[in-house]
């Protein structure tokens, strides 16, 4: 397989569309079954646990790698408050940097995306910050 | 249930040692289990043969696993209205019959006009005490 091509810097600030995820108890009891998580609220569907929001997926314009050569470095999540099962959140994703590092597997490519939930009259519910390392 | 653990605590201060939370082993049913909950449908951790593509000895957990474990812990000392922010760097991979156990401590505690906050430092370990995923939190108590 040909070594992939470094991301490029003019990726910076590209963003995803918005999209509008209903948050849905189903799913949250689903989440919370497969983390083994124990907090009575998530296993009943109605709160949904901390790292729910990576269940948002959603892809960037021209941003496209392997990702069997991905490996997450970093995630970071801040809270206004918990998502709750009904919820319809609002999120977009933006690439907020991409840099290139010599690492212990060679030329690393560093990609940071900020992510943003609100809520539908656009108040902050969530942010989150990803590091994905590709090598 | 009597609610979350810290709010039998009020003695807690800067480097104040939180209870610990133990997890089952990890499983290839629950890595598969958690792709399908979360999306993740990268193969690296859920077949063997493209872990070993990639140059794995076999398929590795997903970070985020190991990040919702500690996503659970919060929720076990604070309660889940009460987490605020969750950051962790994943420092070493977990694989399939690894356990992992959350362990934390205060950083600090500050009070504001919404009450206390806690700012902790957090960690998964595995059986090996290799602090496999390393963060950060803030709780609200």
């Amino acid at each position: 397989m040909d070594q992939p091509a470094a991301l490029s810097r003019d990726l910076i600030g590209r963003e995803s569309e918005v999209i509008v995820f209903e948050v849905e108890r189903g799913a949250i009891r689903k989440f919370a079954e497969a983390v083994q998580d124990q907090t009575p609220e998530c296993l009943r569907g109605d709160v949904a646990p901390p790292t729910f929001p990576t269940t948002f997926r959603m892809t960037i314009p021209g941003l496209t790698y392997d990702l069997a050569r991905v490996l997450h470095g970093a995630q970071e999540y801040r809270y206004e408050r918990p998502l709750r099962a009904g919820d319809r959140v609002r999120c977009r994703f933006r690439v907020a940097d991409i840099y290139q590092r010599k690492g212990r597997l060679g030329e690393m490519s560093f990609l940071i995306l900020a992510m943003e939930g609100t809520d539908e009259s656009g108040n902050p519910v969530f942010t989150g910050t990803t590091t994905a390392i590709l090598r | 249930m009597t609610g979350p653990v810290l709010s039998m605590r009020h003695d807690l201060a800067s480097g104040s040692v939180l209870p610990d939370l133990r997890k089952p082993p990890i499983t290839k049913l629950q890595l598969v289990k958690y792709a399908g909950a979360s999306g993740d449908y990268n193969l690296i951790h859920t077949d063997d043969e493209t872990a070993r593509t990639v140059g794995l000895d076999g398929v590795i957990a997903h970070g985020m696993l190991s990040m919702g474990f500690l996503g659970e812990y919060l929720c076990w000392l604070a309660g889940p209205e009460s987490v605020r922010r969750l950051s962790v760097r994943f420092h070493e991979m977990v694989r399939p019959g690894d356990t992992l156990t959350c362990r934390g401590r205060v950083k600090e505690r500050t009070t504001g006009t919404d009450g206390s906050r806690l700012q902790l430092e957090v960690w998964a370990e595995n059986q090996r005490a290799e602090r496999v995923t390393v963060g950060e939190a803030e709780v609200q108590i």
